[in-house]
């Protein structure tokens, strides 16, 4: 080949790398969180649902998944570190299969002593591994596990207190972090959150607290279509609504998690895009079942219901929201054919509050406990001045009794008997209802009532028990559901709560991200994700 | 002058004990629970009663007051709950930053404070004193936070010629003296300096005012002496008030600066102390409260050294 056509070889090949490379840089993308802080590295994370969206599901891994790949359909529990799982006959005895051939970032094998290891870290306080900052996250998720053993290096075996059919739910919340990295790091968990490591599809490059982290990804990692396409994943915390929006709308960041609703316009007019989906939030007050209390009468529970006009607070959200057609949202596969239609029937309302006994000269006083603002609430004041309009006109009156947030949190856990909550008869509560436990259980089992558990109106059915009962004994998937049917049907027909609406998960985005697929869920997958140029 | 600040730094020691009291008790009245920012939820009242245990929160107060004024004497100053790293390396990291802040707004509103009070105490009932009692009570008026919010606007969304947020590029709160690191202070110093060029130039303008009237500064015109010497002696009897103001109102800066802190997503001590109450978390919250206490006793302390300095009539008192 002559100097000319070797000189040509080197540039085509020059040429060819460079576009090579240029295809698999797909961008950095940064994100504000709505978190004040950096989440928990070091495996079992913090700050709620966003704490395991950012830091939990991409650094690590559980045994079991949710799967975060369909906008279209509700998410199910998929296999990740275990590849199969069944209970024996005694119904208490689970055997977790464990997936081959895994590696943590550090090069160490995931095996099922690494596992015993990591329940021990949760549950043991005895143990040397034992972290209270992690066990203040994840104890509390495992409530059904007695015991756990390793059989051989891919075989878990675990065993319940009492037969539950929800342990692979329970088990979805908890992360596998290295013990080689824990003990390369002199066993010391606060050196462990500088240089974490987990199976997960992103490694944790550089982590300032209260300032960033930096993930980059796991080119190893197990499951090659979840291998990050971004060069880098950047998390901002950007607590103040304002200041993320302005950092958007600057080009700080490429990302925010839930713009203000007010926001929105000026993001969309400027070319940004706003993604948006069903996912299993409640925003329902929840109602007090003590002695004397005026929800203890069906009629007025289904009056109340049928008397907001849920399509008329879309525009107060944006139309970011999700009217209630039940405690469930309508697109969840427990939500069931439950034969009361929460509506908007204003006439339907007030001829049930008549047949109570209530009119327009004889009106129901009410004491409902709300908070100005807080994780989750949307926007609570606005909403609920909107339902107290709504309960107006069926001869409803509502005080309200107004707490910070912080101080709502624990008078939810206190439970309406509690003198602190000053007789107050409701509750206006938001959270996670993704799994049996979170989703239904909790919140009328009569063995959770508060301060025992958030079973916060001290609700008390013999059915309902027995239903909860047939959840956790239900092993066959299919037949489970169909129970967990059979329980929402319950909660909507004898009108259990003040259904209100779901939060569709805001969050506002440069034009230039593209492949994101926001999932029926609390955690998302970033690994599809790239930036156009 | 050596026996003055004898006398004002014993005079420390009692004030410091005080404000570590009011500290520790402040941050115990205000409702809230601060496992409620590290537990989920549905955790049992068993678990929260063991992890209450394991950070001392179930001690009586005074016990629990007498374990963290003993650590602290020894330099310790506790785990934040919410985050588990030390306090001491959050709270200094972040009285930095705001340091850094609050100097740069006092380099901005002292000078432009003192022109203008001197140009209205001079002017004193003419257009110009009008003009600059306008624009400084408009300045004390304006809610910074909102001010803030407005210069995002234009300056960063509109414009985008500086960032809105952190102290440094990807919301890094590393400084560097350098023009990538300076662009990310321009807004929040300038938004911080509003209210001290108010409260600045409305002190100099009396201060300016009420001395340009007395008899010894007829008497140095009668003297012959150049208007520009009788200024220098009337800045020199002005400054002792006025450094007094100046002085507090680096403390305010340092201390107030929590709405602005938070706008522009500043990592100082305000937004630290925002985040620390929204999650109760105490230790950190005592912590940060006390030295930004501290800092208001050793301004005072200064203030009254410097004035003492300037004029020795106050070393008599």
């Amino acid at each position: 080949m002559s100097k000319l056509g070797k000189g040509f070889a080197v540039l085509a090949t020059a040429v060819v790398v460079a576009c090579g490379t240029l295809a698999q840089a797909q961008g950095t993308l940064r994100v504000g969180m709505t978190a004040a802080d950096i989440p928990l590295t070091t495996g079992q994370t913090d700050q709620g649902g966003e704490g395991m969206r950012f830091m939990g599901y991409t650094v690590y891994d559980s045994l079991i998944e949710w799967d975060l790949t369909s906008a279209d359909k509700p998410s199910v529990l998929i296999p990740g570190l275990a590849t199969e799982w069944s209970v024996g006959e005694d119904e208490l005895t689970w055997t977790f299969k464990l997936r081959d051939g895994v590696t943590f970032h550090d090069g160490s094998p995931f095996t099922a002593e690494v596992a015993v290891w990591n329940l021990d870290k949760l549950l043991v306080d005895s143990s040397e591994q034992y972290d209270p900052r992690q066990s203040a996250q994840g104890k509390s998720r495992i409530p059904a596990v007695a015991s756990y053993k390793a059989v051989d290096d891919l075989t878990l075996e675990i065993t319940t207190k009492a037969p539950d059919a929800t342990l692979p739910y329970q088990l979805a919340w908890i992360l596998m972090s290295s013990k080689a990295n824990w003990e390369a790091n002199d066993k010391d968990w606060e050196k462990v959150a500088l240089a974490p490591s987990g199976t997960g599809p992103w490694k944790l490059e550089t982590f300032v607290p209260r300032e960033r982290a930096e993930l980059v990804p796991n080119a190893d990692y197990w499951d090659a279509p979840r291998v990050p396409k971004l060069d880098k994943m950047v998390l901002i915390p950007l607590p103040e609504p304002n200041a993320r929006a302005a950092a958007l709308l600057s080009g700080q960041v490429d990302w925010i998690e839930a713009p203000a609703p007010d926001t929105i316009p000026a993001m969309t007019g400027n070319g940004f895009v706003i993604s948006s989906n069903a996912y299993p939030h409640n925003w329902t007050w929840h109602l007090s079942r003590l002695e004397g209390s005026p929800w203890n009468d069906i009629r007025v529970r289904k009056a109340a219901n049928l008397a907001i006009d849920r399509e008329g607070m879309m525009p107060l959200l944006g139309g970011l929201m999700v009217p209630a057609k039940g405690f469930l949202p309508p697109s969840s596969q427990w939500f069931g054919t439950p034969t009361f239609d929460v509506t908007y029937d204003i006439e339907a309302a007030k001829a049930l509050m008549t047949e109570a006994g209530f009119g327009p000269e004889n009106h129901l006083k009410v004491k409902a406990l709300i908070s100005p603002s807080g994780s989750g609430q949307m926007l609570p004041l606005p909403m609920n001045e909107y339902i107290q309009q709504s309960l107006a006109e069926i001869w409803i009156d509502v005080e309200f009794m107004v707490v910070e947030w912080n101080q709502m949190i624990n008078l939810w856990r206190a439970g309406a008997a509690d003198a602190a909550v000053e007789g107050a008869q409701s509750i206006n509560f938001t959270y996670f209802i993704q799994d049996p436990f979170t989703g239904l259980i909790r919140h009328l089992d009569e063995n959770l009532i508060a301060p025992n558990g958030t079973n916060w109106g001290h609700y008390k059915d013999p059915e309902m028990q027995e239903l909860f009962s047939q959840i956790k004994t239900t092993f066959d998937p299919e037949a489970q559901n169909a129970v967990l049917q059979k329980t929402h049907e319950k909660f909507v027909n004898e009108a259990l709560f003040l259904f209100v609406t779901h939060d569709v998960a805001p969050r506002a985005m440069s034009p230039k991200v593209t492949g994101f697929v926001q999932a029926q869920n609390w955690y998302q997958n970033f690994s599809s994700i790239s930036m156009a140029d | 002058m050596l026996t003055y600040l004898i006398r004002r730094l014993i005079l420390v020691l009692p004030v410091a004990f005080g404000v570590s009291v009011i500290c520790f008790m402040l941050v115990q009245i205000a409702p809230g629970d601060p496992l409620t920012a590290i537990m989920p939820v549905d955790a049992t009242a068993e678990e929260q009663a063991a992890m209450r245990a394991a950070y001392g929160l179930d001690k009586p107060l005074p016990v629990q007051y007498a374990i963290w004024i003993g650590n602290l004497a020894q330099g310790d100053m506790g785990k934040s709950i919410a985050t588990g790293r030390p306090v001491a390396g959050e709270v200094f990291g972040a009285v930095q930053n705001s340091l850094l802040l609050a100097v740069s707004a006092a380099v901005i509103a002292f000078p432009i404070g003192i022109f203008l009070g001197f140009l209205a105490g001079y002017f004193r009932d003419s257009w110009i004193d009008r003009a600059v009692t306008a624009l400084s009570i408009t300045g004390v008026s304006v809610p910074n936070y909102w001010l803030g919010i407005v210069l995002v606007i234009i300056f960063s969304v509109n414009l985008g010629w500086l960032p809105s947020m952190g102290a440094g590029p990807g919301g890094s709160s590393a400084w560097e003296w350098d023009w990538l690191h300076m662009r990310h202070l321009i807004l929040p110093a300038v938004t911080l300096a509003v209210v001290p060029i108010g409260i600045v130039s409305r002190t100099v303008r009396a201060l300016a005012g009420d001395i340009l009237t007395m008899d010894f500064v007829q008497a140095l015109y009668a003297k012959g002496m150049s208007r520009a010497d009788v200024l220098r002696h009337v800045a020199r009897n002005a400054a002792a008030t006025a450094l007094s103001v100046m002085g507090l109102q680096l403390g305010y800066l340092l201390g107030g600066s929590i709405l602005i802190e938070t706008v522009f997503n500043w990592p100082g001590s305000g937004f630290l102390l925002s985040n620390a109450i929204f999650q109760r978390d105490l230790p950190l919250l005592q912590g940060t409260i006390l030295v930004l206490a501290l800092f208001f006793v050793a301004m005072n302390l200064i203030v009254d050294v410097a004035q003492a300095a300037i004029d020795p009539r106050i070393q008599r008192t």
